[in-house]
């Protein structure tokens, strides 16, 4: 166990004035002397109050902070919407690579033809699963690829000219970066409501969409694990209306092989990387957002993409790009990760898929009885519960940590109360499902006090959020 | 059955029973058949196939040669305790801290990033970390809007990074050129009716630029000053906090990142306190358990997409908290004095670069600017230059387009590559 006195400890207060935990290179040449070239005022008076630490204590320090973190390697982590599946040591590897990880992103075209190739290559990929032909790898996390495609939605209509484009459709069940991103964007965000299936009220759409949609942002399968079954009709109301379809594609590991969004009626979607294709999501980033159009929207795309003339790959702006939303290439790790995960599985990302789905069925079939399942049919990749009548999502949340799982994502989608969602991804092996619904199995028993009690054996107890931000402390 | 999915056949066969179908196809009965089809993708490849495929592929790129290409991404030396800290699983494969009670590293780590970061920047509170530099200046820009109540309009001039400005742009922020002499920025006529006025320091041509001059400005016309400073800078430059900076910004590659072809990189943002609520993205505050022992949270959520939907400051959610547990480490192991020093010495070797150049008759596009390490330097033909140094195992400078190089010089640069740049590019 880690020692009472470490907790809580930062590393400023770890070091002592005049250690160090690095040694650079003697200088070679004359030393500058600042003061010579540079007014006085605009040198730093004061010095910063950073740590001052030698290379041991660091070490210790943060190898001990990261004994405080759960994350898939340690424990079963079926945060629903995230996707996180075990993440290849492969990937590490290749996204180590000297030629890669010391690759400058301004170097010219001709000295970075491996990067652009992997970059041509994975936009491929990416369009061969999506059905759609234009892809982007520049986003640099799901709510950015959100951004870019409704930013293209609105070039497109502003170079038709057509103006009076202003409204977004966003179902009540999307996720938070949906609504914003169409604020973001410049539209204002229409909300629809679900029908039985936790999907699009097609009814409700219908009323909704007029000459003033711009487009209406699905998410498939939807947050609520279920497929959206009327994605054909739906965006047959769309386009009817001049309107076009975006889909969320944060819930693609339902997807592979299965249902290609192309296929359904959808124009515009992002990926996730760093969850569908398993690109280590780090504690919170980075990600790679990547986006995938129908010809239609292809000219809108951010500049750069990458073409290939010849045996040469390039960079090359789309003809009426909205422009840059990264200051460089997008997140080139996580971008080279996913080719590489890609061709670690091949045609055989299907089953990635199917067993996705199939774990999710098995917990809720498992599940189903002591917890109530709102949409108790086929799931895809995940499956929304709710807990026994009287007990709380949060409750049996922190329970759960006491059994040595990470908890589902709680109280998401907003439609449904007390929302526990479980992705369990294809990573996890039937003992570990049965283990884990034993768990919940036994929550749904264990009495109100007990489970308001807890987590007690995790590195903290519950927190009081209130005081952290009624008396923000933010920094040292 | 691949290597990464755990069931048997038995196993499919008995979890297939407890869901009641007779199929995984049964799985897929909502889903119409006719969207799905096999994906005609390449071979699936075992990991020493797959990695053979990485090497040959890094073999198409020109790498390991000493760098002079700077232009917001920089090649500095990182400490091997970076990478090994990243590289705990616990940290790598954690998704954001939404549970606290099995997130309090990553929590901690954040709460250190911030405070080094407000430290750096002498502002009052920080993020937990924006996507890049890029987006850290076009989230400065939006919250600039908000704060001032104007629409988004900003003042910049050529010292903004241009990858920085085509963002802003591409976020509908409107731009209002000041311009510069002699490679830095005029801050004497900044219209009424902007949000922000922005100085990039160094600037993109290496520039020392006037802070507080560009706080005056932007204060006399009720505007708010974003620097965007390169934090390494922030050692030995006098902070943006003290200089009148209502929100400083910026790439923090150089803080313990991999060029990595571009990303991932992670951007800072620090402001000041009564403007926190504006701030978009993650933030980390102290609290205590119910034991009333010391924890870290996610804290003033209000502001954030997941709450507030359509009306949250910024749509943002991932970040890059990896990369700013690189920074925070890197940050760490140098200590003010490293971090000071890292500063010093390729400000030194810039300087001795520079004039060596000019000894063999190059001359300095703008020679009375102070600089730190990077510099414009005018070439009759950059891309002849870049071609030899290339020849002779370097990477040359960024071609300005207009006949000059903009080079930049890290510790890493010896004596011996500098002497050896200038002989080749006066050769070229
Ligand atoms: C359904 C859905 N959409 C969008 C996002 C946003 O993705 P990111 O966090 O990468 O910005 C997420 C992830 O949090 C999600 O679950």
């Amino acid at each position: 166990m880690l020692s009472e006195k470490t907790l809580g400890s930062l590393i400023r207060d770890k070091g002592r004035p005049g250690r160090r935990g690095f040694t650079l290179p003697k200088n070679d040449v004359e030393n500058l002397d600042l003061e010579k070239i540079l007014p006085k005022k605009a040198l730093r008076e004061e010095k910063p109050e950073l740590a001052e630490v030698d290379e041991p204590t660091a070490v210790r320090h943060y190898t001990n902070l990261s004994r405080k973190n759960w994350g898939i390697d340690t424990n079963f982590y079926p945060l629903g919407s995230c996707t996180m599946k075990h993440n290849p040591r492969a990937n590490e590897a290749a996204a180590a690579t000297p030629g890669f990880a010391s690759l400058h992103p301004l170097q010219p075209e001709k000295q970075s033809q491996g990067a652009l190739r992997v970059m041509h290559e994975l936009q491929g990929f990416l369009s061969e699963v999506s059905g759609l032909s234009a892809v982007s790898l520049q986003p640099l996390a799901g709510a950015q690829g959100e951004l870019t495609s409704i930013l293209m939605v609105r070039k497109y209509f502003e170079d038709a000219g057509d103006t009076g484009r202003t409204t977004v459709i966003v179902p009540e069940t999307a996720h938070g970066t949906n609504p914003a991103t169409a604020t973001m964007a410049g539209f204002k965000s229409k909300e629809i409501g679900v029908d039985e299936h936790g999907g699009v009220d097609v009814e409700e759409l219908r009323e909704a969409v007029d000459e003033t949609t711009a487009a209406l942002m699905i998410t498939n399968p939807n947050t609520c694990g279920v497929y959206e079954r009327n994605i054909t009709e739906i965006a047959e109301i769309l386009h009817d209306a001049g309107a076009f379809l975006y889909m969320d594609g944060a819930n693609m590991n339902a997807n592979m092989g299965r249902m290609r969004p192309a296929k359904a009626g959808v124009d515009i979607m992002h990926y996730n990387l760093h969850k569908t294709f398993s690109t280590p999501h780090g504690g919170g980033g980075p990600g790679c957002g990547a986006i995938a159009s129908t010809e239609k929207l292809a000219p809108f795309r951010p500049d750069p993409t990458v073409e290939k003339s010849g045996d040469e790959f390039r960079f090359v702006r789309p003809e009426k790009s909205i422009g840059r939303v990264a200051g460089f290439h997008g997140n080139f790790g996580p971008i080279l990760r996913a080719w590489n995960y890609i061709k670690m599985h091949g045609p055989e990302l299907r089953d990635v898929t199917d067993m996705a789905v199939l774990n999710a069925n098995y917990v809720r079939a498992k599940l189903g009885g002591a917890y109530r399942v709102p949409y108790n049919e086929l799931c895809k990749h995940e499956v929304v519960i709710q807990p026994p009548e009287g007990k709380r999502a949060l409750d049996i949340a922190k329970g759960l940590i006491d059994h040595g799982y990470h908890p589902p994502t709680i109280y998401f989608p907003l439609v449904v109360k007390e929302a526990m969602l479980i992705e369990p991804t294809e990573s996890e092996s039937k003992e570990t499902l049965d283990d884990f619904i034993g768990a919940m199995l036994e929550l749904a028993e264990t009495s109100d006090e007990d489970l308001e009690a807890s987590p007690t054996t995790a590195p903290t107890r519950r927190l009081d959020e209130t005081r952290a931000a009624r008396q923000l402390k933010a920094r040292w | 059955m691949a290597r990464f999915t755990p069931h048997t056949d038995s196993d499919i066969e008995e979890m297939l029973d407890a869901i009641g179908v007779r199929s995984i196809d049964d799985l897929f009965a909502d889903v119409s058949p006719k969207m799905s089809g096999e994906l005609d993708l390449p071979p699936v490849l075992s990991e020493y196939e797959a990695l053979r495929d990485v090497e040959e592929a890094a073999w198409e790129n020109d790498t390991g040669l000493p760098m002079f290409l700077g232009a917001g991404a920089y090649d500095r030396i990182i400490p091997s305790s970076v990478s090994a800290m990243l590289s705990r699983g616990e940290f790598l494969t954690a998704y954001t801290p939404y549970q606290s009670e099995v997130s309090q590293g990553g929590l901690q780590v954040i709460f250190e990033f911030q405070s080094m970061i407000s430290e750096l920047a002498a502002l009052e509170i920080s993020n937990a970390s924006v996507y890049d530099g890029a987006n850290a200046v076009v989230e400065a820009a939006l919250m600039t809007a908000r704060l001032t109540k104007r629409d988004p309009k900003v003042a910049v001039s050529a010292g903004l990074n241009p990858r920085y400005r085509e963002v802003i742009e591409t976020y509908g922020v409107e731009i209002v050129e000041l311009s510069h002499n002699n490679g830095t920025t005029n801050f004497s006529d900044v219209p009424d009716d902007v949000s922000g006025v922005f100085v990039q320091n160094p600037n993109y041509f290496g520039n020392i630029e006037d802070i507080e001059a560009a706080s005056e400005a932007a204060h006399g016309v009720d505007a708010l000053c974003v620097a965007v400073c390169d934090p390494i800078s922030l050692s030995l430059l006098e902070a943006p906090g003290n200089l009148g900076a209502d929100i400083a910004v910026g790439e923090a590659q150089p803080l313990g990142m991999s060029l990595s072809f571009g990303g991932p990189y992670a951007g800072y943002m620090a402001t000041k306190e009564k403007f926190v609520r504006q701030l978009p993205g993650r933030i980390t505050g102290e609290t205590v358990d119910k034991d009333g022992k010391l924890a870290y949270v996610l804290t003033l959520r209000g502001r954030e997409q997941d709450i507030r939907r359509a009306r949250a400051n910024s749509n943002i959610c991932t970040n890059q908290a990896l990369t700013a547990l690189a920074a925070t480490v890197y940050t760490a192991l140098m200590g003010p004095e490293g971090l000071r020093e890292v500063a010093e010495l390729s400000a030194s070797k810039a300087h001795y670069l520079a004039e060596r150049l000019q000894a063999s008759g190059f001359r300095l596009r703008y020679p009375d600017s102070p600089f730190l390490w990077e510099f414009a330097v005018e070439m009759e033909d950059v891309e002849r230059a870049n071609e030899a140094l290339l020849d002779a195992g370097m990477i040359g400078g960024l071609d300005l387009g207009d006949g000059a190089m903009l080079v930049a010089v890290t510790e890493k640069r010896t004596k011996e590559e500098l002497d050896a740049f200038v002989e080749v590019v006066a050769n070229a």
